[in-house]
């Protein structure tokens, strides 16, 4: 049975991975399907997509129609069970000094994290993005190259499948012929915005997602994923067999019962659970990874939600795919082994250079959209159109005041009417009765939201410690965040709301507020995009890294990161791919390295 | 609601709309994320140590997402009969039964109105006094005009007085704070009305529906914005 109860593990597995999100479902997925036996601990409770997605509900089943609540931030139907901005009894501080810089951090505690909800674009990091110091001498350089990284982003998008063209742009990888499913039609609002973008200088291109635009090649992809492995090809086919092409209809944040988008737990859970080589306990909260007394990782120790009991599980080798803040979490609550300062801590930098994605939004209203005939404008779920960072060339030839760019997300509003009323005051001007009505279908579908992704650079000040007081309701110490913006996110963020307006502005449109001068007022507080990463930061030197180009920490030769917290920056690229790709080739190491004996 | 990464759709004072609200929807939620109290999940209750709890509340960070709940499952309803009435009759005028749809009070949007109101979170909780003075305002107002219940008076009567009300921006300051109170039921009585098929067909949503394949705009629609479907 590979769900097991707290307590009822094996005596001792090759790996276990903390973690059943999208870097401890791809290591889970990698490992056993090289024959390695796994233990995957997830903090949450189980969850079953196919049986628990709410895919087809509608908005009057749910209480308030289903209206956004501090217990359901992103809507009553969002996928997310047990999580958000706060986690009930496991609380987190920061020790900001302005409230533009508290950080807010976001959990998920369910099987397969937070990639049941997530938003599933699925960009690649270009050459620049690892190389950020080479190119114009701020932040921290990645010890791999693009290169090293590329054969695993082909992979992870043959696994997971996702849809998109290559545009050949700066820093903006393709993918190899064949591998990206075809794009979705773009909408109404993104030709629209495409077509006056191009006049500004914006290009708006296919967005890569990762959704299946069309059934996966199940016939031929697993040969070129696991060539060799003729037992791993065929799991991986029936795998890739069961899961469905999109439908055209509901918002992927809410899971797809039918796997026609990638979440670990339809994606990489029913592969690895297939091989026979995986256990799973839910409920378990990691505490510490013990270490022996000859320095290496001996497993992992964990509480029980359910009992409160303390378990011991013993691994040859540990992975920490927890969510980069909570893989720090565990990393500086390690204490067995007598280190006060954690384990993997001997550079003293665990914990340090946190980065979150940048964030900032603006609304227009267009006139050319208002009264337009019905048609449906489902699509994909999310956004098909999106514009990739375009002024590589003028911030190197010093022309921005800031050093790193952004993408722009967008999307309109001929969407499934939520908890929402359709028309704003300042557009009804007092309307009710049949008028109202006719306002809310003259507006419908005219209001487009754009919003900024950015690139943060690593900073000294934004870190995380325990906090020297406050615990969670299990005992254990709680992160305590710590965060200062630099000018390059400030200024970033402003250039991108006057590109916002600008955009709206030549759509015939008016925004709904002025474009901010104080990046402070326009910026989004860390931790808001859900993208945070970083605090484990991987190197070519001992001293100035937490592990190697592996994601192997220095200190601990198997102890292996696979979530965010490697990583040495933080491009505008949304980090899930490369969190997946990153986790696949540490994992390929991983086994490479035990079957030499070297663990 | 956004089709963007992330973006959260929120809901502010009773104005649910968009537009200049996001920006006062983010400081909303963050308000709300630091005071919300500590609860545990559920069936966890034997390991909480330390920690004060607030009693349950709301419906959890895990509800039945399945199931279909009714106003009044999962907190009590809290508005009068009188104020009921009022509200219902209300909500028939502000959305009344035409060409576009059925009337308000055919889809129980006084049921979620009330729902909202009595809701144990801080925002639609703030809406409540607001609502609930004005529906008692709209009362004593009908009684002094034309001395009769809202509920009774003839439609011209009742236009007569909503539209004293119904622009906050233009309502002369006797009639402000009521003004304040009919655009947020006026906004939450939208929200629960789009939120169904009736409202879906009333606003002209035809989404939720298995497709095949996905075309993109129809040639109507191209045309008339003068685009060119550029995915091939």
């Amino acid at each position: 049975m590979p769900f097991i109860p707290a307590g009822k593990a094996k005596d001792e597995y090759d790996v276990v991975i903390v973690g059943s999100g999208a870097g401890g479902g791809q290591a889970a997925y990698t490992l056993t399907l090289a024959g390695l036996k796994c233990l995957m601990l997830e903090a949450g409770r189980s969850y079953d997509p196919v049986t628990e997605t709410a895919m087809f509900q509608g908005h009057w089943q749910a209480p308030m129609r289903a209206a956004s609540t501090p217990e359901k931030p992103f809507g009553f139907y969002d996928a997310t069970v047990d999580g958000g901005w706060k986690v009930p009894g496991e609380p987190y501080t920061s020790a900001h000094t302005r409230p533009e810089e508290e950080f807010k951090w976001w959990r998920a505690r369910m099987l397969g994290g937070r990639t049941n909800h997530w938003g599933r674009i699925s960009l690649r990091d270009g050459p620049y993005d690892l190389k950020p110091k080479t190119r114009d001498g701020l932040g921290i350089d990645w010890p791999i190259s693009y290169e090293d990284v590329e054969p695993y982003y082909t992979k992870v998008e043959q696994l997971i499948g996702v849809h998109g063209t290559n545009e050949g742009l700066e820093n903006t990888p393709n993918s190899p012929e064949g591998v990206l499913l075809p794009p979705p039609k773009g909408r109404a609002v993104e030709l629209l915005t495409q077509k006056h973008a191009k006049a500004l200088g914006v290009p708006i291109i296919s967005v890569h997602r990762a959704v299946l635009t069309r059934h996966l090649d199940f016939k031929n992809l697993p040969a070129k994923l696991h060539p060799g492995n003729p037992w791993a090809q065929k799991i991986v086919r029936e795998a890739m067999a069961a899961r469905s092409a999109c439908f055209w209809a509901t918002e992927c944040g809410r899971g797809c019962s039918v796997g026609a988008n990638y979440q670990s737990t339809t994606v990489h859970l029913p592969p690895a659970l297939a091989t026979g080589n995986l256990d799973i306990i839910s409920n378990a909260h990691a505490r510490e990874v013990l270490i022996w007394k000859n320095g290496k990782a001996g497993g992992v120790l964990f509480i029980d939600r359910l009992t409160g009991r303390v378990n011991r599980v013993k691994g040859k080798a540990v992975i920490l795919a927890a969510g980069s803040c909570e893989t720090l979490r565990i990393l500086l609550n390690s204490k067995s082994s007598g280190n006060s300062s954690g384990v993997a801590n001997s550079s003293g930098l665990v914990g340090k250079y946190i980065m979150d994605t940048t964030g900032a939004s603006m609304t227009g209203q267009i006139p050319a959209l208002e009264n337009l005939p019905p048609f449906n404008e489902d699509g994909a779920g999310s956004l098909h159109m999106y514009a990739p960072w375009w002024l590589y060339q003028e911030q190197k030839a010093g022309k921005l005041n800031f050093a790193r760019g952004y993408h722009i997300e967008f999307g309109g509003s001929r969407d499934m009417p939520g908890a929402e009323n359709p028309v704003p005051d300042e557009l009804g001007r007092g309307s009710y009765g049949t008028r109202f009505k006719e306002d809310a279908r003259r507006y419908y579908g005219s209001f487009i939201d754009f919003a900024c992704r950015g690139e943060m650079i690593p900073n000294e000040n934004s870190y995380a410690d325990l906090d020297p007081a406050v615990k969670d309701r299990f005992g254990i110490p709680v992160l305590r965040f710590h965060w200062k913006w630099s000018s390059h996110e400030l200024n970033q963020v402003v250039h991108a709301q006057k590109i916002f307006a600008n955009l709206i502005e030549a759509m015939g449109g008016r925004v709904d507020e002025k474009p901010a001068e104080d990046g402070y007022q326009a910026i989004k507080k860390p931790g808001f995009i859900i993208h945070e990463v970083g605090g484990a930061i991987t190197g070519s030197d001992p001293a100035k890294s937490v592990c190697n180009s592996w994601n192997q920490a220095w200190d601990v030769k198997n102890l292996f990161f696979c979530d965010g917290a490697p990583f040495a920056s933080n491009a505008d690229k949304n980090p899930t791919l490369t969190i997946l790709a990153l986790s696949w080739r540490t994992c390929d190491h991983l086994i490479e390295e035990a079957r030499k004996g070297n663990l | 609601m956004s089709k963007s990464d992330n973006l959260v759709q929120l809901t502010v004072n009773g104005n649910t709309s968009r537009g200049i609200t996001r920006r006062r929807a983010m400081q909303w939620v963050l308000a709300a994320v630091a005071a919300s109290a500590v609860r545990p999940a559920r069936g966890e209750d034997a390991v909480v140590a330390s920690t004060q709890l607030a009693p349950q509340e709301g419906y959890g960070s895990d509800p039945l997402l399945l199931k279909t709940y009714k106003p009044g499952d999962l907190w009590p309803l809290t508005l009068t009969a009188p104020q009921r009435t009022t509200a219902i009759a209300l909500a028939d005028v502000l959305l009344p039964k035409d060409e576009y749809g059925p009337a308000a009070s055919e889809l129980g949007v006084v049921d979620m109105l009330d729902e909202w109101i009595s809701a144990p979170y801080e925002v639609q909780a703030a809406d409540r006094q607001p609502v609930v003075s004005t529906l008692e305002w709209m009362e004593t107002e009908s009684t002094k005009r034309f001395a009769k219940a809202f509920d009774k008076l003839a439609p011209e009567q009742q236009y007569a007085i909503c539209d004293d009300i119904c622009f906050l921006e233009a309502a002369k300051p006797e009639f402000r704070s009521a003004a304040d109170g009919f655009r947020r039921i006026r906004s939450i009585s939208a929200a629960a009305y789009y939120a169904t098929p009736q409202g879906w067909k009333a606003i002209g949503y035809v989404g939720n529906v298995a497709l095949e394949k996905f075309d993109g705009p129809p040639e109507e629609v191209l045309k008339k914005l003068g685009l060119t479907q550029t995915v091939i």
